[in-house]
C-alpha cells in the first residue's frame, strides 16, 4: 500500500495531468529534493521557489486570481505564521469582493508533532487556520484519504489548506488506492527517486490511477461503537482507534471513532448523530488547550446537544506551553499520547450517569 | 456579482496621438479626467464630513500619475489583458478606465449597491473583475506580494505561446518598507523566469504622519530595484506629459521584454493621510492639475471661462450620481455570509452553512 507521502504525489500527478494544475511550487518543492518529504518527487509542474512563505502564499493568490490552477507549499506548518495577513486576505476576497475574486488554490503545510521536530517542526495549527474565515481546512489521516482529499482540494473553488500529518507521511495505508499496483516494492520503483545512485536523470513511471475524490466536509467512521464517541482527525484518529480496539478487547465498552478529515467545512451533521448515540464524548486534538478547534466543538456540542449527553464531555489537548520541547520526555508531556487517550477514555466510559 | 453597467461608463480613450500632449483634443480631455478625479475626491470628503460615509482615503495630487495609468493599461478580462494590483489612493485609475463616478459615491455611502463591494469595504477599495482589477486592501504592502501571482500566469501563458497582458502593483514609499516589496523584486526577477510586472511607486513622502526622510535612508526608493537586474525609472508624477511618458516608456518596455520595471513617481499629498487626519487641504502640496492648467491657460487651449464650465459639469455628474446614491438601500442584515465561498452563497459560520 501507498505510504501517505506516495498518495499525496500521485493526486498531484492526477491533478497536473486532468484537473488542469499548472503550479506546484514551494520551498525545496522541485528537483532535486522533491519537497522535504518527497511528496512532489517527479513531478511535472513542480519548481523551486525562493525561501520566501509570503511570496509563496501571495503568487498562489495571485494565480487563482487569474483562474490559473496551484498547490503551493509551506515547507512546515510552523512557518506560517508570517503569512497571516494574506491568509485573511485570501479567505475574504471572494466576500469583500462581492463573489467577483474566489480564490480556486492549495495550500499544504505539514502539521503537528511527533517526529522529534523541537520548537518550530512540531506546531499544530488547526486552531489558527479554522479562524480564517473563507478557507476550507482539511486534514488526513490516511493515504487513500489523503489521494481523495487532495483531488476534492484541487477542484475546490475556494481556498483550500491541506494539512498532513507529519509522523503519518511514511505510514502506510490499509486501503488501496484505485489504481495503485499490488506490490507496495512495484509502486516505490515506478515512482520513488532512487536513494542510491545518480538520479539526476530520473523519470517516475506513474501508475494508473484513477479519479477517486473524497468531498470536502464529509467525515468517516473510523469504528463502530455505541459506549461513547471519540472525535478526532490526523495523527490522533489513529491513536484513539487503537486505544478503542484495546479497551473493546478489555471488556470496556465499544468506543466510536469518527475522523472528520475536514475540520471546516466540519460534518455537524455526523458529529451530531455520534453524540446522541452514546451521550459521551470525548474530543482529541494536539494543539494547545487554550482557544483551540477542539474547544469550539465542545462548546458548539453543549450548546445544540446538551439533553443528550449523559455525562460531561471532555476534551483532549496539548498542554499550553510556547514550543514542543526536542526531548522526547519533553513532547510526550506536551503532546497527548496514547496513554492520555486511554485515561480519558477509560474516565468517560466509567463515569456513572 | 453585476455585470458591468452598460451605459453608465465615459468614453475610454482607445487610441493616443503620437505626441498626446501636443493634441488639443487630448489634453483637454485629460485635464477633464483629472478634474473629474478631484471633483470626485472632494465630494467624498463632503460626503465622510457630514456622516453621509465613514472614512475617506483618496489621491488628491496624484491625479496626473493616476488618469495617465488609468488611460494606457490594456482593459479587459482574463490573461490577455492587464491585471492591476492598485493602492487605496487609485480610485482615480479605475475613473480613467472609464468607471463612472456614481460607483465610487455608492462605496463611499456602503450601499448593497457599491460595485466593488456591496458595502463592505472602504472608498479606494476596488475590486472590478471585468477589468481584472484585483481586490484593493487595507494592507499597504500585500499586493506586492500577490502580483507576482498574476504575473506568474501571465508569463505562463507566454510560454504556452499566448496573447498576455502585463501585471501592474502601485503601493506607496512607505509601503515599500514592508517585506513583501522585496518579495515582488525577488520573485519577480528569478534568472530565467523573469515576470511581466511593472512595479509603481507613488512617493508622497510621507506615511501617515511620519515623514519618509525620517525612516528612509535610501535616497530614491526605486535604486532598491537595481541590485535584482531590474530596470527602473523616476519620474516627476506631477507633470502630466512627464508622468504620461513615463509609464508608457515602462509598460512598452514590459510588454515587449516580458521583464520588470520598476517607476518611482514623485507625487504630493493634498489633503494629508485620510479622513482621520482630518482631510484638510495642506499648505504647501503642489497641485498636479493647477500645474496642467497653467500650460493650457498658456498655450490658449483654455481659458478661465472654459476651466469654470468645465468644473461646473463635472459638479453637476456629481451631484446626480450623489443624489441617485442616496435613495439606494444598505445592504440587508443578513446578507452578511453572503460570498463567504464561491461555491455556496451563505456559509460562514455553524448552522449557517453546512
Amino acid at each position: 500500500m501507498a505510504n501517505m507521502a506516495q498518495a499525496i504525489r500521485m493526486a498531484l500527478h492526477y491533478g497536473e495531468e486532468n484537473l488542469d494544475v499548472k503550479h506546484i511550487f514551494g520551498e525545496d518543492v522541485g528537483a532535486p529534493l522533491g519537497g522535504v518529504m518527497t511528496k512532489t518527487q517527479g513531478l511535472k509542474t513542480a519548481w523551486n521557489s525562493p525561501l520566501d512563505e509570503r511570496g509563496i502564499v501571495g503568487t498562489a493568490m495571485g494565480l487563482a486570481q487569474t483562474g490559473m490552477r496551484s498547490v503551493a507549499e509551506i515547507q512546515f506548518s510552523d512557518y506560517i505564521f508570517n503569512t497571516f495577513d494574506l491568509l485573511k486576505i485570501a479567505g475574504n476576497s471572494c466576500w469583500s469582493s462581492r463573489g467577483q475574486f474566489p480564490m480556486p488554490m492549495v495550500l499544504m503545510a505539514i502539521t503537528g508533532g511527533g517526529i522529534h521536530g523541537s520548537i518550530y517542526h512540531s506546531h499544530s495549527i488547526d486552531g489558527w487556520v479554522t479562524r480564517l474565515a473563507g478557507w476550507k481546512i482539511v486534514q488526513p489521516s490516511t493515504p487513500i484519504d489523503a489521494y481523495g482529499l487532495m483531488l476534492s482540494a484541487i477542484e475546490d473553488p475556494n481556498p483550500v489548506m491541506f494539512l498532513p500529518p507529519k509522523s503519518l507521511l511514511r505510514v502506510k495505508g490499509s486501503e488501496k488506492i484505485a489504481g495503485e499496483p499490488e506490490d507496495e516494492r512495484e509502486l516505490r520503483k515506478l515512482i520513488d527517486k532512487p536513494i542510491k545512485g545518480d538520479a539526476t536523470n530520473w523519470q517516475p513511471t506513474w501508475p494508473d490511477i484513477e479519479y477517486t475524490p473524497i468531498p470536502l466536509g464529509e467525515a468517516k467512521l473510523l469504528r463502530e461503537g455505541s459506549d461513547a464517541v471519540v472525535i478526532s482527525y490526523g495523527r490522533h484518529v489513529l491513536m484513539a482507534k487503537n486505544v478503542a480496539d484495546k479497551l473493546s478487547k478489555e471488556g470496556f465498552g465499544e468506543v466510536q471513532v469518527l475522523d472528520l478529515r475536514t475540520l471546516y467545512p466540519y460534518d455537524w451533521a455526523a458529529i451530531s448523530q455520534a453524540v446522541r448515540q452514546s451521550g459521551r464524548v470525548l474530543i482529541v486534538t494536539e494543539e494547545t488547550e487554550i482557544t483551540q478547534f477542539g474547544e469550539h466543538l465542545l462548546r458548539r456540542i453543549v450548546d445544540e446537544h446538551f439533553y443528550s449527553l449523559t455525562v460531561r464531555p471532555r476534551v483532549l489537548a496539548g498542554a499550553h506551553v510556547p514550543g514542543i520541547g526536542l526531548a522526547q520526555s519533553l513532547e510526550k508531556a506536551s503532546i497527548p499520547q496514547e496513554i492520555d487517550v486511554e485515561k480519558e477514555l477509560k474516565a468517560l466510559l466509567s463515569e456513572i450517569a | 456579482m453585476d455585470t458591468q453597467r452598460e451605459g453608465e461608463h465615459v468614453v475610454q480613450v482607445d487610441r493616443f496621438p503620437v505626441q498626446p500632449f501636443k493634441d488639443k483634443n487630448f489634453s483637454l480631455n485629460f485635464y477633464r479626467q483629472m478634474m473629474r478625479a478631484r471633483v470626485l475626491d472632494e465630494r467624498l470628503i463632503k460626503m465622510v464630513k457630514s456622516g453621509q460615509g465613514h472614512f475617506w482615503i483618496g489621491g488628491p495630487g496624484e491625479e496626473a500619475f493616476s488618469t495617465s495609468l488609468g488611460m494606457l493599461v490594456d482593459k479587459g478580462e482574463g490573461l490577455e489583458h492587464d491585471y492591476l494590483h492598485l493602492h487605496y489612493r487609485n480610485n482615480s485609475v479605475v475613473m480613467a478606465m472609464g468607471m463612472p463616478m456614481v460607483e465610487f459615491i455608492r462605496q463611499m455611502a456602503s450601499k448593497q449597491s457599491d460595485i466593488f463591494s456591496g458595502g463592505r469595504n472602504f472608498s479606494g477599495h476596488c475590486a472590478y473583475r471585468p477589468w481584472n482589477v484585483v481586490p484593493v486592501t487595507s494592507t499597504i504592502e500585500t499586493q506586492f506580494s500577490v502580483a507576482p501571482g498574476t504575473a506568474m500566469a501571465q508569463l505562463t501563458n507566454r510560454e504556452e505561446g499566448k496573447k498576455s497582458g502585463v501585471t501592474i502593483v502601485v503601493g506607496g514609499d512607505a509601503g515599500s518598507a514592508e517585506a513583501d516589496f522585496a518579495t515582488a523584486m525577488i520573485w519577480a526577477s528569478r534568472p530565467g523566469k523573469e515576470l511581466p510586472l511593472l512595479m509603481i511607486v507613488t512617493n508622497n513622502g510621507w506615511g501617515i504622519s511620519t515623514a519618509a526622510e525620517t525612516q528612509h535612508g535610501e535616497k530614491h526608493v526605486h535604486e532598491r530595484a537595481k541590485p535584482f537586474g531590474i530596470k527602473t525609472a523616476m519620474v516627476d508624477g506631477l507633470q502630466a506629459d512627464k508622468v504620461w511618458a513615463a509609464i508608457s516608456k515602462a509598460l512598452e518596455y514590459v510588454r515587449e521584454t516580458g521583464k520588470p520595471f520598476m517607476l518611482e513617481c514623485m507625487v504630493s499629498r493634498m489633503y494629508g493621510h485620510s479622513s482621520s487626519s482630518g482631510a484638510n487641504l495642506v499648505e504647501g502640496e503642489a497641485c498636479p492639475i493647477d500645474i496642467f492648467e497653467k500650460k493650457l491657460l498658456k498655450s490658449q487651449w483654455l481659458d478661465a471661462e472654459e476651466i469654470k464650465k468645465i468644473r461646473a459639469e463635472l459638479e453637476e455628474e456629481c451631484n446626480e450620481a450623489h443624489e441617485k446614491v442616496l435613495t439606494e438601500e444598505l445592504p440587508t442584515a443578513d446578507s452578511i455570509y453572503e460570498y463567504s465561498f464561491a461555491d455556496k452563497n451563505e456559509g460562514g459560520i455553524p448552522g449557517r452553512d453546512f
